[in-house]
């Protein structure tokens, strides 16, 4: 199957790795993989602020980028929904491109485990005890509730239940700089609530960067992977 | 005030921890046993129906209004109609002035804060007592509700211990049961005292002129009782065409708040004492309020949110209410139902930043009984915010570069690869956005080469 990957600005800059992985892991997947090289941001920052004139140029732009693709995959939760669920609300006189592109985008972890229908991946993350940050767009807008835990026990990992799995862990992008203080509060929530695991896992680098950020200003010393690095050592 | 959100909420995270302690215990104890009362039937179906009922009611909301008056008026019972907080307040103290009324006992009602009410009885020279036992301590400490169904759930044990010790003379560490029974004391006298009852409401049902109220403690069934009058301040949003629809409210209201099937008391009222020998109010007064809510249902996307049943279910889901409580948003209405009502009722300027205080997380949304699209209205609120420049002008001006930068590919990638390393350098810090966020986190630590280089070098 032929997929166009979408890196995504803070995969691209922050999880370049992890991206790499995602790649890796499609082709092993039997995936021909591309990269349209004219890709930018998913228009994301501009929509959750209310700006939408720019929200809707940032789109038509990705529109126009991802308009011969036939499937799309993300390693970002957060995007893969801004690009299915809200290019659609957004889109104005394009939305049936919007439609179109929705219906042919996914997540990482959607993907395999929907498209693809794989949930055995190897035993190369056996021994490992991970915590999921479930990112809030995958979980209640894309409703993957339960694919990536299942992924990760599909590489052998042991997924260690977390109170606070499902909660925000207060990123929300602009949220983050805007009300410092709350964001910064959330992110403890989940810190303090952490079992005692190897890693925290999680499909979304925005979450990442702020649960990671949080965590080294308080002098935690927890090894936070992103889920495509994840299931890539988990095939290995 | 609104306006001092993001630094209020600083303050209650750094000098008040008990709050997010106590609080984020209370509602996460309350969500769970939300998410068992909607398992317990099939919610979702509940739900849509309960939107149905309320989008049909507030889209015919004059029709329902009249008859909601006529069948009161034929019951006995008096209606007034206050356009604002004033005429409403003006309305009470003239039927409490009537009547020589020296002492009120109030049940728990949101709108009688919304409106301001127990400081102007109190400047009429009428004794107010909050008798819900959560309004009883925060009337004793002068502190306004942080919840909407439990308003002093922001408090510990040990805050009322001492606060009771101090005020009703119970031991320095009574137990919660000793604790009540001590209210309880000062309370029904105040009930067999007072010469005015004063609750909200929590429906309207037009077909029968009733006003139902649920509750747990059995202080609003006294309320409405005991006094010789019982006035019910009721925001107009709060109707019900009909009984049936009563009967699918109150279990759903309560599943919603409580886990409950459905409250401890239910009162259904719908006029005084038939005769002079029975029991009940001589007067039954209902005081319909309008208060900015006609100009929310007039905007284009707000009215979802008149849909409202109070019950408090999106702020028991809300991580972003959990870390202050209540008291940080700035107005009665907190929370993320207090973040899309108060720009309609205050006027958006006025309730400037709450749409902003909110991850878009969206697990209010999915805890609402009458399914308020919060996230998407909040975005809307934005918006309108966006396009009268309520917003930071530096902040807009980022998001139009970002614009700019990601329709230009080329643009993009020379723009990013500053940026990125930019975020490592200590002169970071002097940038609005990443100052911010420094504040309480670490830089983020960007990868040594991009996903673009690693792509064009050949990803093995």
């Amino acid at each position: 199957m032929k997929v166009a990957f979408f890196v995504t600005c803070l995969a691209d800059h922050y999880f370049a790795d992890a991206a790499a992985d995602a790649v890796r892991l499609l082709r092993h997947l039997g995936c021909e993989v591309g990269f349209p090289p004219g890709q930018t941001c998913c228009g994301q920052p501009a929509y959750n602020a209310g700006r939408t004139r720019e929200a809707l140029r940032m789109a038509e732009h990705t529109l126009d980028v991802l308009a011969a693709a036939d499937a799309v995959v993300l390693p970002s939760g957060s995007c893969a929904t801004m690009i299915k669920k809200f290019y659609p609300r957004l889109a104005g006189e394009g939305v049936a491109r919007a439609t179109a592109l929705s219906e042919r985008t996914w997540d990482l972890a959607e993907f395999i485990v929907r498209r693809l229908g794989v949930t055995r991946l190897g035993d190369g993350l056996s021994g490992r005890r991970v915590a999921v940050h479930q990112g809030c767009h995958a979980l209640r807008e894309l409703r993957l509730e339960t694919e990536p835990a299942t992924l990760l026990e599909g590489a052998g990992a042991e997924v260690v239940p977390w109170d606070a799995q499902e909660e925000c862990c207060g990123f929300g992008g602009l949220f983050s700089v805007k009300m410092t203080a709350v964001s910064a509060a959330m992110a403890d929530r989940k810190l303090e609530t952490l079992p005692d695991v190897d890693w925290v896992v999680s499909g979304d680098g925005g979450c990442v960067l702020h649960l990671d950020g949080r965590s080294r200003a308080r002098g935690d010393a927890i090894e936070f992977v992103h889920l495509a690095t994840a299931l890539w050592r988990g095939v290995n | 005030m609104i306006r001092d959100y993001a630094a209020r909420s600083r303050e209650i995270i750094r000098d008040e921890p008990g709050v997010r302690e106590a609080v984020t215990g209370a509602t996460i104890a309350f969500d769970e046993k939300r998410r068992k009362g909607y398992a317990e039937v099939d919610a979702d179906a509940w739900r849509r129906w309960a939107e149905g009922v309320k989008n049909h009611t507030l889209t015919h909301l004059d029709h329902y209004l009249t008859e909601a008056e006529a069948r009161l008026q034929a019951n006995g019972a008096q209606v007034h109609w206050a356009a604002d907080a004033a005429e409403a307040r003006e309305i009470v103290i003239g039927l409490a002035t009537r009547r020589a009324v020296a002492s009120v006992v109030k049940g728990k009602s949101m709108v009688t804060e919304e409106i301001d009410l127990n400081p102007s009885l109190e400047a009429a020279g009428i004794e107010v007592i909050e008798t819900d036992l959560g309004e009883y301590v925060l009337q004793l400490l002068e502190e306004p509700p942080s919840h909407i169904l439990g308003p002093a759930l922001h408090k510990s044990l040990r805050q009322v211990q001492d606060l009771f010790a101090e005020r009703l003379n119970t031991a320095p560490d009574g137990d919660p049961d000793t604790l009540a029974r001590a209210a309880r004391e000062v309370l029904r006298n105040a009930f067999i005292d007072a010469d005015m009852g004063i609750t909200g409401a929590n429906f309207l049902v037009a077909e029968t002129g009733t006003v139902a109220l649920i509750e747990n403690e059995g202080n609003i069934r006294l309320t409405t009782s005991l006094p010789r009058v019982h006035v019910a301040v009721v925001g107009i949003e709060k109707l019900l065409p009909r009984m049936t629809d009563l009967a699918g409210f109150l279990q759903l209201t309560a599943r919603a708040a409580t886990g409950q099937p459905i409250g401890c008391f239910v009162s259904l009222i719908q006029g005084p004492a038939a005769d002079p020998g029975d029991d009940g109010p001589e007067e039954v007064h209902v005081v319909l309020v309008d208060n900015g809510r006609t100009d929310v249902l007039a905007h284009e996307h707000a009215w979802e949110a008149l849909r409202c049943v109070r019950c408090g279910a999106c702020l028991n889901a809300c991580p972003v209410y959990r870390q202050t409580g209540g008291h940080a948003y700035g107005h009665v209405y907190s929370g993320p139902i207090g973040s899309v009502l108060d720009p309609g009722l205050l006027g958006l300027h006025e309730a400037m930043p709450l749409p902003f205080a909110s991850s878009l997380c969206g697990a209010c949304q999915d805890a609402c009984p009458v399914r308020i699209p919060i996230p998407e209205l909040l975005l809307e609120w934005r918006k309108e915010a966006q396009d009268e420049g309520l917003t930071p002008w530096k902040e807009r001006a980022a998001l139009a570069g970002l614009a700019s930068v990601a329709t230009r590919p080329g643009l993009y990638r020379l723009a990013g690869r500053i940026g990125s390393r930019l975020g490592t350098t200590g002169a970071a810090r002097a940038l609005p956005m990443l100052g911010e966020w420094a504040r309480d986190r670490a830089l983020p630590k960007p990868s040594p080469r991009t996903f673009r280089q690693l792509w064009r070098e050949g990803i093995e």
